[in-house]
């Protein structure tokens, strides 16, 4: 059974891409939602089996590591693909609505949809360097082709910037990886990690590490390596803002926390730690305020993008030299905050999506009076709001829960004045749209109404987002699980 | 899980899911709408009745699960969470009358009454909350689904003032998060408990649970609008008038009120908290809002933003009351969470009668309008006198009730408070009564609208005159047993011997 599910994970995304470039828009539309019902169920499948069961290693073709590709099919890992599952299906509904099927270009979506989707599962169930990096490169070259689908010579140039960004934090990832690879002569994180509990720190791996982690850091846009994130993302076509936005940043995060905590404690140092989270906390307060200044919607969902990814960075200096329930709680509170940052801001972007082609403007001020014609996506936007404000109950408030907590415990006061503030900066812009769209204005008969399931969508995930504060507990405990099979590190 | 277990649940569910029919159902589905309205505020009245009784007799209604790790969602009714929920639950079905009549015609109903009934939720919530967390969940809640009616006008001043209030509370909502986080750190997940839990703390926490209850109260005085974080409060004055008279009467403010009692009782403990020596500083801080509230008002020219100051005084009556150590005083300040919100839900149901009806929005345009709207006037008058606490008016009990427990107490001080207060209620209250019945009509109104028969329309005229009639009722049988004093008195007794 776990055999199949594996095979229709692994397998799916990349035939589907394959065979959806034979066609065209229209036709692979049809072929993707199907393709989609499939992915939903053996990621369904998967989380229910690993959630009975708990988590086991994998190894692709029959073949075990060193020699063939193993993946780590864990109680977190599944969760993410579950995840992953639920937002791109979702986009991918919005998308096959959303985006005009008579542009010729716009059939290279669905392959470049499916390639990215590999990517992704490749990334979070990937268990060595190397293979981690495939899937990175997968994402990134993918995502970099979905923002140029855009069409407009911005978007290119918003591409090509990207594009660059992604390469350069490639190319530092893959110098880390060498070095690692020429101190320790494996690629298998856990194989470091062990044979670091049996001999002494060697020189130098300490800068292999922060090489790796400062190249993931530019991919998931920490500041001051974001300028490349506002302009793909706010120009991208809305179903794809929402696909980099909620997916493709966590990817690289995902690597970054990964390596942390199983190399962190030996290789990094207090110092690089506490940095690293002041590079975050300077993220949630620049991202915040830039996002309260700017003039086009989606640039304003794009700079909280920025905003919510530095308090994943939080993770680095509340599970540096701390007790093990205060590392805990950190662990779950990131991860919740990736759950419900990823659901919150898809929502986010979908509903953009819905007001920009209600209004036929992408301008804040153009919203005037659209709460009367649009109430339903405009709820939407306000309900993933509430998660990005953290506010109860909603996942981002559990996880800040979890962060205030983790934080007020290992005596680090400072990251709760930043989680405060960042909350109340959130709430500044979230309700700067709202301050927008409640003006009545004298002229309103303007308005196009768009397809109902394409203001559906954006509603699910905002309830997902909304919800998840509520079942906390039980997600935290299926990514808690330990692993039943050992596996070879 | 039994039934027991299921009626808060389900009371907390009749307006959440009124709310959710209602932002499904069309814009003009007016009659519809108004049945579901009505349907959900009975059906939510008919359940707090019967958990009343229980409560009454003993009876343990809660249910509790964990949401993250280490603390859990808990609702719960105890005696205190009863006197919330039934002010709620009543005034809930008033101000819906009120409301279908004062938005007739007006545009965004939908949105208005779907966000009115998630406002009614949150104050349920909060009514039955059985731990701070979960109180701060609904808190929040009651944040969010107030601004969408502050707003409601869609004005730039709306809009403002919208801004205002929202800068004030969710401010004051991180504020009270971070000592409930620390709280937490600190002592765990603390459900609320009669006696409260902190009798017998270590001395070596004392510092920290002082400055944890400096956070709290700062945090909830935002909403219980107590000097000097009352200035929202006249500001949302935009919002429309049934929205005003259910944020002053039982939403926001008594939500702060009754937070602090919450603190105050079941955290702490009312010994605790008088060991901890921070009653004190929090009565003088009362006291200092009752009169300041009283003195601002004295100096306004539009009537709704004089009952705001006047809201901002008498808020503060509570949470003096709360601080008087002794079982008399409290009890005169949880009565007064019951008193204060019927006779100001009064005066602003008059408020909107006189807008909507005269276009009157001004003291000195309210001469000789007692003439014109005599029932309106009645119930204004009614519940001025019972603000300025006339003998046998509800505002009479408390501040009796107020005044006995201060000199049970050795604080006489309050007893100077209090006349002085009550001076100065008679002082902006009495020359509007005295406009109303006794001067001259300037001539015309500045903007009528006539209603067949009766002075004004019906769903607007009869909600107030029921309100005053209340404010009557329960201060002349306040010795009977079910009347806010009686129930205020049980809810002290398990407090104070738990």
């Amino acid at each position: 059974m776990t055999l199949w599910l594996m095979a229709g994970l692994l397998f799916t995304p990349l035939a589907w891409a394959v065979l959806t470039l034979l066609t065209d828009f229209a036709r692979g539309r049809l072929v993707t939602w199907g393709g989609i019902l499939v992915q939903v169920l053996v990621s369904l499948g998967l989380w229910l089996t690993v959630a009975r069961d708990g988590g086991f290693y994998y190894g692709l073709g029959g073949w075990d590591a060193p020699l063939g590709i193993e993946l780590r099919v864990d109680g977190l890992a599944v969760t993410f693909v579950l995840l992953t599952a639920v937002v791109a299906s979702a986009c991918g509904w919005h998308a096959g609505i959303y985006i005009d099927p008579d542009k010729p270009w716009h059939r290279y979506f669905w392959p470049l949809f499916w390639f990215l989707w590999s990517g992704l599962n490749a990334v979070w169930l990937g268990d060595d360097l190397f293979n981690l990096y495939v899937g990175l490169e997968l994402i990134s070259l993918s995502a970099v082709g979905l923002v140029a689908l855009g069409g407009k010579a911005s978007a290119l140039r918003a591409s090509l910037r990207y594009l660059l960004a992604a390469l350069l934090g490639s190319l530092a990832y893959l110098l880390g990886v060498a070095l690692m690879y020429g101190q320790f002569g494996t690629l298998s994180i856990a194989g470091i990690a062990s044979w670091l509990t049996e001999h002494p720190v060697p020189a130098g791996s300490g800068l292999a590490l922060a090489l790796m982690i400062a190249g993931l850091a530019l991919k998931t846009a920490l500041f001051p390596l974001h300028q490349w994130l506002p302009p793909a993302h706010g120009i991208a076509k809305s179903p794809v803002s929402a696909l980099l936005s909620a997916l493709v940043v966590k990817a690289s995060f995902y690597i970054a926390a990964r390596l942390w905590l199983e190399l962190g404690e030996p290789l990094g140092n207090l110092v690089s730690a506490q940095l690293v989270g002041l590079l975050g906390s300077a993220a949630v307060v620049w991202g915040s305020w830039l996002a309260c200044r700017q003039l086009q919607l989606k640039q304003v969902v794009a700079y909280s993008s920025v905003a919510q990814i530095g308090y994943l960075f939080l993770l680095f200096p509340l599970t540096y030299s701390v007790s093990e329930s205060v590392s805990l709680q950190a662990q779950q509170g990131i991860t919740l905050q990736v759950i419900s940052h990823a659901l919150a801001k898809a929502a986010m972007f979908l509903a953009a999506g819905n007001l920009i082609l209600s209004v036929g403007s992408s301008r804040v001020d153009a919203l005037a009076g659209v709460s009367r014609f649009l109430p339903f996506s405009l709820f939407s936007f306000g309900l993933a709001g509430v998660s990005l404000m953290s506010l109860p109950p909603s996942g981002g408030f559990a996880a800040k829960w979890l962060l205030l907590q983790a934080s007020l415990e290992s005596g680090q006061w400072w990251w709760v004045l930043v989680l405060l503030v960042g909350g109340l900066l959130s709430a500044a812009y979230v309700f700067r749209i709202f301050r927008a769209s409640f003006l009545e204005s004298p002229e309103s008969d303007q308005f196009y109404h768009p397809a109902r399931s394409l203001e559906v969508i954006p509603m699910i995930l905002a309830l997902l987002a909304l919800g998840l504060g509520l079942v906390s507990e039980q997600v935290l405990s299926v990514m808690a699980l330990p692993f039943e099979v050992e596996g070879s590190p | 899980m039994t039934l027991n277990a299921w009626l808060p649940v389900f009371a907390l569910m009749t307006s959440l899911v009124a709310a959710l029919v209602i932002f499904a159902l069309p814009e003009k589905g007016y009659r519809l709408r108004t049945a579901v309205n009505l349907g959900a505020a009975l059906v939510k009245l008919g359940l707090v009745v019967v958990m009343v009784w229980g409560v009454f007799r003993g009876v343990d209604y809660g249910v509790s699960f964990t949401m993250v790790p280490g603390v859990a969602f808990a609702l719960k009714a105890d005696a205190l969470s009863m006197m919330f929920a039934t002010l709620s639950a009543v005034l809930w079905l008033l101000t819906t009358v009120y409301a279908v009549g004062y938005l007739e015609d007006s545009p965004n109903r939908s949105r208005f009454f779907g966000f009115f009934s998630l406002c009614v939720a949150s104050t349920m919530g909060i009514a039955l909350a059985g731990n701070l967390f979960t109180f701060f969940l609904f808190y929040e809640m009651l944040t969010l689904s107030t601004y969408p009616l502050v707003v409601h006008r869609g004005t730039e001043k709306a809009l403002k003032a919208g801004r205002t209030y929202l800068i004030y509370t969710l401010t004051g909502g991180a504020v009270l998060l971070l000592a409930i986080a620390w709280l937490h750190g600190v002592e765990g997940d603390l459900p609320f408990r009669e006696g409260g839990h902190f009798i017998d703390a270590d001395a070596d926490i004392h510092l920290s649970l002082i400055l944890i209850f400096i956070l709290l109260v700062a945090g909830l005085g935002v909403k219980a609008a107590v000097f000097p974080l009352h200035g929202w409060l006249p500001q949302a004055m935009v919002a429309p008038a049934p929205v005003s008279a259910l944020l002053h009467a039982v939403a926001v403010v008594k939500a702060g009120a009754f937070g602090i009692v919450r603190v105050v009782y079941n955290i702490y403990g009312i010994e605790a908290s008088s060991l901890l020596g921070v009653l004190e500083p929090l009565a003088w801080l009362a006291a200092f809002t009752m009169l300041y509230g009283s003195v601002r008002a004295l100096s306004q020219v539009a009537l709704k933003r004089l009952l705001a100051f006047s809201t901002v005084s008498q808020v503060s009556y509570i949470i003096l009351g709360v601080c008087l150590f002794g079982p008399v005083g409290a009890a005169g300040g949880l009565v007064h969470l019951l008193h204060q919100g019927i006779m100001k839900i009064t005066l602003f149901f008059c408020a909107g009668n006189y807008a909507e009806t005269l276009g009157i929005h001004r003291i000195d345009d309210m001469d000789g309008a007692g003439r014109r709207m005599p029932g309106t006037s009645l119930a204004f008058t009614i519940g001025a006198f019972g603000m300025i606490g006339v003998p046998p008016l509800a505002g009479f009990i408390t501040k009796w009730t107020l005044g006995s427990g201060a000199l049970a107490a050795n604080m006489d001080w309050v007893i100077a408070v209090l006349v002085l207060s009550s001076l100065l209620n008679a002082a902006y209250f009495l020359p509007i009564v005295h406009r109303l019945w006794f001067r001259e009509p300037n001539g015309s109104w500045p903007r009528e609208r006539r209603w067949g028969r009766l002075e004004t329309n019906a769903w607007l005229f009869w909600p107030p005159l029921l309100t005053a009639v209340m404010t009557v009722v329960v201060g002349v049988l306040a010795s009977l047993p079910f009347s806010p004093l009686s129930w205020a008195e049980l809810i002290v007794l398990r407090e104070y011997s738990p």
